[in-house]
């Protein structure tokens, strides 16, 4: 048996482009093609972004107007809004779910599920991914792990109530508040089985990018797209296993009487165990262990779609691509030794403290690399400002104010005060939040003619990045000022404390922003659906691009190209390269007597 | 070699350049997609144990210096040796087993080197005795948990009075609480690493006797298997110094 042998079955299983019968089901619901699955993923992060920004509209109108009955609340939440007035105990179920949703099922597996799926066999030029099996798995454990969280919405005790971040005493013992039940047992569930399709999931992704890229596809001619999406199924795959270990003992805690995360319990507030010799930092090490690479495991994608949209709608190639790669690897390194700058009131030895505040401020290094390069991208180009485009544009604004708020929580003289108050709010939902967001949102109208062969209307893109740019920077900006004047994040209301009658008035305007902002998404949502049966026919590349996807035949078949696969024969970003006739080169488009694809192309030509 | 490859030239055949090495077209580092997904998962699993071993690590240091409920010595709890009671045999049978999983990983080597020559004999007899390798070490595990659940004659005097023999989640005769509670969760959490191992390598061993690799021209299934079962050793020798040695 030959290496090459093997070398050759795995580049050929996927060929011949067969066009075999495919049934409504095997074609829509048990699919295999990345594609289709990445349309699945999609639609699913969609339907949970609703969900959870739906809950904050919830909670923001519980914020501005504490003393207001809103009666037609009751009509959907029952007795967890009694008389129109939201139960204390549900507002911090809702900012627990609303968390645990948009951090994990959206902008994880929404945002890199879906376009990892679509763009790593395209951009590539692979026919499908390693495993297509583990691909379908992949997302089916996905919505398993959706229903299940969905669902504890209606047990007993309501949902998990303790923070997305599920800290004990609260998340272990079972009696501890209404949603330390049923309700944190399936969370726990639903994230076991998100680990599940987050493992299965990343092995192919990396699999495939390694293993898979067409001839000439070497590792400096990849899309940054691609580079993103490789290092983060590397980070996922590294840190949520990580998560499964805190989850284990955590389960073991709460429903075997053991003692991993507790300490000093007495028996009778324990389920009759006394519980002692645990710790509850051991969880908070074990948890940010993971937390800490899963918001670079959220923006990193986003920041490769970011890449690939603003260069080619600055018909510009990428500013610095090695700097891009360079910063993307040093920023996924690093995520994994800087957990404890979460930690910094947890009564951390100072010394070790300055250790993790050293390892989070170099982060702002490859970080300010990747936005100075955004901004010499923009530069000078010959802007087409596409809806797409200012998304991109929109992430770039998020990621630098944002980003500089890090370098105040990242310190941990400044973090002991403003740990746990609406500066941090502020900060993650910008620089996390609101720029994956917008990252997403720049793919999904980048892309949505290659998913679904139609076109978005732009009008309605445009409306909906304004309204949705303006009404974000006016929830998240003044959440920083009071934050700086102590207001602790997660609370019912802030009432009972006369020194934050201050920010009565804020808080309205903040709400009347999140309502209008979340309205806006009303406008995606109708364009996202409309235009899949009545948006305008796509061009094969009506963003005329230079990566491979859009070599391909706008019917979207099975196997991606219909005859052989191209090959490649230069990087990504030849945008009005000198010397050039047209002011995109695509990738799969030898130079003048390049017949081999390994060979470099001629520098450019400057007149 | 089918005429669809993208392959241009056979790299099998010639050598080939570091460059074009990563150049597309090939696996780089010349395996089959399938392996090198067992290594990124074997590489994943290593994260999970190590949360656990780091966690066991965390709750002992914290003992360091507590004189009311000492950490045992390991000497001390697994002394026991079936049919041999009452003699103090510190780690005899834990060797034992460790001896046992060892040289299953040995067998498992040979199925693989046999897989190598296409030799279905060989592989078949090694698999069997790598899968009774594995099943004899969960064995030696399953008295020893019950030695240590059932506990000693002189057990441990509660403050009610009452005296205490063994382990169980809440409660053991042998040291603080997560003690036992560790002990449990991170070898039983290998043990479903074993059992699982003993499953998939049972599933190959019924695939090879049937003949479905020489069918398919190569035995790269074996090892795969053998990847993972390597892994899970690898892994024991790790559990075996945190929870006896050290």
């Amino acid at each position: 048996m030959s290496n090459q042998h093997l070398n050759n079955e795995d580049h050929n299983n996927h060929e011949g482009n067969d066009q075999h019968k495919q049934t409504f089901i095997s074609k829509y619901v048990f699919s295999m093609d990345h594609k289709m699955i990445a349309k699945q993923f999609l639609i699913t992060g969609i339907i949970m972004g609703c969900l959870g920004v739906l809950m904050s509209m919830v909670f923001r109108l519980q914020l501005a107007f504490p003393d207001t009955p809103f009666p037609f609340m009751e009509n959907f939440m029952g007795h967890w809004a009694k008389d129109g007035r939201l139960d204390p105990s549900f507002y911090l179920a809702l900012i627990t779910i609303h968390g645990t949703i948009m951090v994990f099922y959206v902008l994880t597996a929404g945002l890199s599920g879906t376009f990892s799926n679509l763009l790593i066999p395209l951009q590539i030029g692979a026919r499908d991914m390693a495993s297509p099996l583990f691909n379908m798995l992949s997302y089916w454990f996905f919505l398993l792990s959706s229903l299940v969280l969905v669902s504890s919405l209606f047990v007993d005790g309501g949902p998990a109530s303790s923070g997305w971040t599920i800290y004990p005493p609260l998340s272990a013992l079972p009696t501890a508040i209404s949603g330390s039940g049923m309700g944190m047992t399936l969370w726990l569930i639903a994230i076991i089985l998100f680990v599940v399709s987050s493992l299965l999931g990343g092995v192919n992704y990396i699999a495939t990018v390694i293993n898979m890229r067409t001839l000439g596809m070497k590792m400096t001619r990849l899309p940054l797209t691609v580079w993103s999406f490789l290092l983060t199924a590397i980070l996922g795959l590294l840190s949520f296993p990580v998560l499964l270990g805190a989850g284990l003992l955590l389960i073991f805690d709460r429903s075997f009487g053991t003692s991993f995360y507790l300490s000093d319990i007495p028996a009778d507030l324990a389920g009759g165990i006394e519980r002692v010799g645990g710790s509850p930092i051991l969880f908070q090490h074990l948890f940010w262990f993971l937390g800490h690479p899963e918001v670079y495991i959220i923006i990193l994608p986003a920041l490769g779609i970011t890449s690939e949209v603003l260069a080619t709608n600055a018909r510009k190639p990428i500013f610095g691509y090695r700097a891009m790669i360079g910063s993307m690897i040093a920023i996924a390194v690093l995520s994994f030794v800087v957990w404890g700058h979460h930690m910094f009131v947890t009564g951390m030895n100072p010394f070790l403290g300055s250790v993790f505040v050293l390892g989070t401020l170099i982060i702002a290094v490859p970080s300010a690399v990747k936005t100075f390069n955004y901004l010499a991208t923009l530069w000078k180009g010959n802007l087409r400002l596409t809806p797409a485009m200012l998304f991109a544009i929109g992430l770039v604004s998020f990621f630098i104010s944002g980003g500089l708020t890090g370098l105040f929580l990242g310190n941990a003289a400044l973090d002991i005060n403003l740990h746990d108050t609406y500066f941090v709010v502020a900060h993650f939902h910008i620089v996390m939040g609101s720029a994956a967001i917008f990252g997403m949102m720049s793919g999904i109208y980048h892309w949505y003619p290659k998913m679904f062969g139609r076109m978005m209307n732009s009008t309605l893109g445009y409306l909906h990045f304004w309204i949705t740019f303006i009404a974000a920077y006016c929830v998240f900006f003044p959440m920083h000022f009071m934050g700086l004047a102590g207001v602790p994040r997660r609370y019912y209301a802030i009432t009972a404390y006369d020194q934050f009658d201050v920010f009565v008035n804020m808080n309205v305007f903040i709400t009347i922003a999140a309502l209008i902002g979340g309205a806006a998404q009303l406008i995606f949502l109708f364009n996202f659906f409309y235009s899949i049966r009545k948006g305008k026919k796509a061009e094969q590349n009506p963003w005329e691009s230079n990566t491979l996807e859009w070599t391909t035949p706008v019917e979207r078949i099975h196997g991606n190209w219909p005859g052989e696969i191209p090959h490649v024969y230069r990087w990504p970003y030849d945008y009005s390269k000198p010397g050039a006739l047209t002011d995109f080169i695509p990738q799969n488009i030898p130079d003048e007597g390049q017949t081999d694809p390994l060979e470099e192309t001629k520098p450019p030509v400057h007149a | 070699m089918s005429d669809t490859t993208s392959i241009t030239s056979d790299p099998a055949k010639e050598p080939v350049e570091q460059k074009a090495l990563w150049g597309g077209g090939r696996s780089p580092f010349t395996i089959s997609y399938g392996k090198f997904m067992m290594w990124i998962f074997l590489l994943s699993d290593t994260f999970t144990f190590s949360a656990l071993l780091i966690g066991y690590g965390f709750t002992r240091h914290s003992f360091e210096g507590n004189t009311v409920t000492p950490w045992p010595t390991p000497d001390q709890v697994f002394n026991h040796f079936p049919f041999l009671h009452g003699m103090h045999l510190p780690l005899i049978f834990v060797s034992v087993m460790t001896f046992i999983l060892m040289f299953s990983s040995v067998t498992m080597g040979f199925a693989v080197e046999a897989g190598h020559r296409m030799a279905k004999k060989e592989v078949s007899f090694y698999m069997l005795l790598t899968i009774l390798g594995g099943i004899g070490f969960l064995g030696c595990m399953a008295w020893e948990w019950a030695q240590f659940i059932n506990g000693t004659e002189a057990g441990k005097m509660l403050a009610d009075g009452s005296v205490f023999h063994g382990a169980n989640l809440h409660l053991n005769e042998y040291g603080p609480t997560a003690f036992a509670d560790l002990f449990f969760i991170v070898t039983g959490f290998h043990g479903v690493h074993v059992l699982s191992g003993i499953i998939i390598n049972s599933t190959i061993y019924i695939n090879v006797l049937k003949g479905t690799y020489e069918k398919r021209g190569h035995y790269e299934m074996v090892e795969k298997v053998g990847l993972y079962w390597h892994f899970v050793d690898l892994v024991w020798v790790f559990v075996f110094t945190f929870f006896y040695l050290i």
